[in-house]
């Protein structure tokens, strides 16, 4: 934790420390308790009276089905990212893993996609599938598949799985490689002597030895859909059609906005907190595990 | 140059590690002490409270006329090389060796000139531009020295220096330091858990066990005249046979194998002693003196040959020169020069020399 | 390795191609649409090769900005969105540096609990806290300015985690070292941990850079000028929702021109890049 050669000084430490510790009051210690204390408070329509009302913001939230949906959608959404995005992303490094010419060339082809702002890809994808001028939209209904993603709630949801899905790749893919190059190569070999296919070292060697990645990936791509689509979804369907693709952080933004339910919104950002704290724990928790490995 | 006087030397660790117990030590002016003992009894750490590294618990160190305990590291006018050398590796040879004048305010000039002496001296003159990581390991401990020597400083301080060395460069470098010794005369204390290279260098060997003294003596003196049964048994390789025994008769001692005279002059012994024999202090005899010995098993190094046996019921190791005869499950004799065996008291270890 | 024999030995090829085609068609058919007239991409039948008008669109997009509801040009908003990433990522290298440096290198009173008060804010992202420190940012006049678009982003647990796990692998001779060479903690700084570190901060600017670059939440709330917005909250605006009126043109070389900083970071610093994520995520 420390250094056995440390320096003496009294006023130095906290000197250094200073600018970091006044962000992190001011900007985030600050908010979030504003966040906790308005949860509890009740603002009328004009914005004129506040009363403290304890749980009743809460109450709201966890009676309203509208709540409950968001959340389902959320959930939907993740495991939809997660398995696509894991699953491509795995089977391209291990194909990238093998002794192949050019694997750098493909690696660096596979990547930036990670540079890419969540609103800009976003527009990429929209500009492909929007019904009225995208080509794969024009393509689909040439092929007769009804496709509308600006009324149909299913087709959005598919959308901006895609565009999501699309933006995360390369993250995955490059832990994937990274866990693959850290197998050992006579694991495999003296696998291979011992008469196992191709196949079942994939799944009784390979993927055993990378399940510490793989669980270290899916708690990011569930923190990732959580938060860092909140671009792709406002740039795409701002939610809709008719709240269809609203995750929890899109409808803290949303419910929030303008000063609509203040009250509310702090309450969905409270809950939130529990679930990063959660999703914290479970991420420590498993690095533990990947320094015991 | 300056001596260091160390007065009743603590150190406690947090935690209540004991580490050094009631050290004290003269090392003179110009000497060249050695630290010696196992790992963890205490060397690094006395050398680090000499450094100003580490705080003292307890006691004074002096180093010249001056008391140091409250003083800086900096200001203590020592110079410190380090096992794993501790160059900095962002900065070129030249860089590594300037860089405590430069922090000084010593006049560029005189940087340069004293840089330049010192990499002469060590033969590193090729290299200055370069940086640490493209040196050999020998290279490095010379920039290591280097560093120390441009400094000019009262007192040197070697905390294991060659330890990570490989064996030849180990004797080089063990040559080189004290050639440099010879030259520059400068007080050095060396710490090292190594008896070849205590011996070799040392003017004064300074045997430490469980963060104590055992005992303080020139190289031949701590081999010659253990003071206690762990020095006795620490220096000399392979190590000195020890075995219980009782003072029957004056001058004679009874052990498992049998009586043995002693120099009843140097020893004033009597009960139960613990007796201790070097190894090649032992010599095979063919008459019908002596105690008889069966070796099991013989180690061949070349120049010397290892027998495994037991003297009675205890089993000691024999180094005899290397010869053509055959021992190997052969009974012989053996015999001690009476001058050779050593008394120490059973309970406390400590040599019953008068 | 085990070699593949005989006609599978192409599998990968074919698969990692197909992974390339896939992940780059978007950003092929982005590039296509920014070179053909309005026209034609409205109507939908915009064909998949380039078109004649690739330094109109994009002089247009650079200088002049859309006809649009946002009329500033999108050299503006580049220039935000590169003074705002560069100020996050060397602001939170600056302040993580130091506070690092001060955890490991000092013993103090409350020593773990700064340690603490800034490891826990890995758990407070923005997205939950976002109209209180909205609040905050406003009270104290922030707003429509690079200090409110920077400021409250710059704290980060993340690097000052990496640094001190870089400063815990340096070994204390080195300390010692310096502490009999005469050198004091800033001097130590300055001269030994900053340059040993070069390499870490540069693989964490190109993390941070790119962050910075993609934020968008945060500046959407705090820029109401138009001359203050970021390339990527600006193509936003760009997109009249659901309406033939969006300059798809323009709206895509602005997509590209947005895209072309951090991926061209992430390609010409891929060694960094990659060990930055890697690193920072330990
Ligand atoms: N910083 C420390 N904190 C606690 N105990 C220590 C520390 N440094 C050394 N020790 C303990 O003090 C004893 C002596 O250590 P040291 O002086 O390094 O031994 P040597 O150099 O002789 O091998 C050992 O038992 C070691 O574990
Ligand atoms: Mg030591």
């Amino acid at each position: 934790m420390q250094k056995r050669a440390i320096f003496g000084g009294k006023t130095l430490p906290y000197l250094l420390l200073l600018p970091q510790l006044f962000v992190v009051g001011v900007f985030f210690y600050w908010p979030a308790s504003q966040a906790v204390w308005q949860s509890f408070l009740l603002e009328d329509a004009f914005g004129l009276n506040t009363s403290f009302v304890w749980f009743e913001n809460y109450k709201e939230l966890f009676a309203d089905a509208g709540y409950y949906r968001t959340m389902l959608t959320t959930g939907v959404f993740a495991i939809m990212v997660a398995g696509l995005s894991l699953s491509l992303a795995l089977l391209l490094a291990v194909q990238a893993d093998k002794s192949i010419h050019g694997a750098g060339v493909y690696k660096t082809l596979l990547i930036w996609p990670y540079a890419v702002a969540p609103a800009v890809a976003g527009v990429l994808w929209i500009f492909m599938f929007q019904p009225s001028l995208g080509v794969i939209a024009h393509a689909m209904r040439n092929f007769g598949i009804d496709w509308n993603p600006l009324l149909n709630g299913n087709d959005a949801l598919l959308l901006v799985v895609m565009a999501s899905t699309w933006k995360q790749i390369s993250y995955n893919f490059l832990f994937f490689l990274a866990g693959l190059q850290s197998i050992p190569r006579a694991v495999i070999e003296a696998a291979a002597i011992d008469g196992a296919s191709r196949t079942r070292r994939f799944w009784t060697i390979i993927l055993p030895l990378l399940s510490p990645t793989v669980f270290f990936l899916v708690v990011v791509n569930i923190v990732y859909v959580f938060f860092d689509t909140f671009g792709i979804i406002d740039a795409m369907t701002q939610g809709g059609p008719s709240k269809a693709t609203e995750t929890l952080v899109y409808k803290v933004f949303f419910d929030g906005r303008l000063g609509g339910n203040l009250g509310s919104s702090a309450a969905q950002s409270v809950i939130l907190m529990v679930m990063v704290v959660a999703l914290t724990a479970v991420q420590f928790r498993f690095i533990e595990r990947k320094v015991a490995y | 140059m300056a001596s260091v006087e160390l007065t009743n030397i603590k150190k406690v660790y947090p935690g209540n590690v004991e580490a050094v117990r009631d050290v004290s030590l003269t090392v003179p002016n110009g000497s060249f002490t050695v630290l010696l003992g196992p790992s963890g009894c205490g060397k690094s750490t006395l050398l680090r409270m000499i450094a100003g590294l580490e705080t003292i618990t307890s006691g004074t160190c002096k180093i010249g006329e001056r008391v140091v305990n409250e003083i800086e590291p900096a200001e203590r006018d020592i110079a410190m090389v380090f096992q794993n050398y501790a160059l900095y590796p962002h900065m070129s040879v030249y860089d590594n060796m300037a860089y405590g004048l430069k922090n000084r305010g010593t006049p560029k000039s005189e940087i340069e000139k004293r840089v330049r002496e010192a990499a002469a001296l060590l033969a590193i003159e090729d290299y200055l531009t370069r940086k640490p990581r493209a040196l050999s390991g020998g290279q490095r401990q010379r920039v290591a020295m280097g560093r120390a020597i441009v400094r000019e400083p009262q007192v040197f301080l070697f905390d294991e220096p060659l330890s990570n060395l490989d064996a030849k460069l180990r004797v080089t470098m063990r040559l080189e330091i004290k050639r440099l010794h010879n030259r520059l005369n400068a007080t050095s204390i060396f710490v090292t858990h190594d008896q070849v290279e205590a011996m070799t260098l040392a003017d004064q060997v300074v045997v430490m066990n469980a963060g104590k003294i055992e005992q303080i003596g020139a190289p031949g003196e701590v081999y010659k005249h253990p003071a206690s049964r762990f020095v006795a048994s620490f220096i000399g390789a392979p190590a000195m046979n020890l075995m219980p025994g009782r003072i029957a008769e004056a001058g004679s001692v009874e052990t498992p194998g049998g009586k043995l005279p002693f120099d009843a002059k140097r020893f004033s012994a009597s009960g139960e002693v613990e007796v201790g024999i070097r190894p090649e202090d032992i010599r095979t005899a063919d008459g019908a003196n002596g105690v008889p010995f069966k070796a099991e098993l013989v180690e061949e190094l070349g120049a010397t040959r290892l027998l495994h046996g037991n003297f009675g019921t205890t089993p000691i190791i024999v180094a005899i020169p290397a010869s053509g005869t055959q021992y190997e499950s052969k009974e012989v004799r053996l015999t001690v020069d009476p001058a050779a065996v050593h008394l120490f008291d059973r309970t406390t270890g400590r040599s019953l020399a008068r | 390795m085990v070699e593949h024999r005989g006609w599978s030995r192409y599998i990968p090829y074919l698969v990692l191609s197909l992974g390339v085609a896939i992940v780059a068609f978007p950003v092929y058919l982005c590039f296509v649409g920014s070179t053909h007239p309005q026209d034609v991409i409205a109507n939908g039948n915009m064909p998949i090769t380039p078109g004649p008008l690739f330094f109109e669109t994009y002089y247009k997009t650079l200088f002049v900005g859309s006809s649009g509801s946002t009329r500033e040009p999108v050299s503006t908003m580049l220039l935000n969105s590169f003074i705002m990433a560069s100020m996050i990522a060397i602001g939170k290298i600056a302040i993580s540096i130091i506070s690092a440096y001060s955890v490991v290198y000092f013993k103090f009173p409350f020593r773990m609990a700064a340690f603490w008060l800034i490891f826990v804010t890995l758990m407070l992202p923005v997205e939950v806290r976002i109209y209180p420190t909205y609040k905050i940012a406003s009270d104290l006049h922030l707003l429509d300015s690079y200090a409110g678009l920077t400021i409250p982003l710059i704290a980060s647990a993340t690097a000052t985690l990496f640094f001190r796990q870089f400063f815990l692998t340096i070994p204390d001779e080195l300390v010692e070292a310096s502490k009999l060479d005469g050198a004091g903690p800033l001097r130590f700084f300055w001269d030994t941990v900053l340059p040993l570190s070069r390499t870490n901060i540069a693989a964490l600017f190109v993390i941070l850079f790119i962050y910075g670059w993609n934020q968008y939440l945060w500046p959407i709330l705090i820029t109401t000028r138009d001359d203050m917005q970021t390339i990527v909250i600006g193509i936003k605006k760009m997109i009249v929702t659901a309406d033939a009126l969006t300059e798809w043109n323009v709206v895509l070389a602005t997509a590209m021109l947005a895209m072309l900083p951090p991926v061209m970071v992430v390609i010409l610093m891929q060694r960094w890049f990659v060990k930055g994520l890697v690193e920072t995520e330990k």
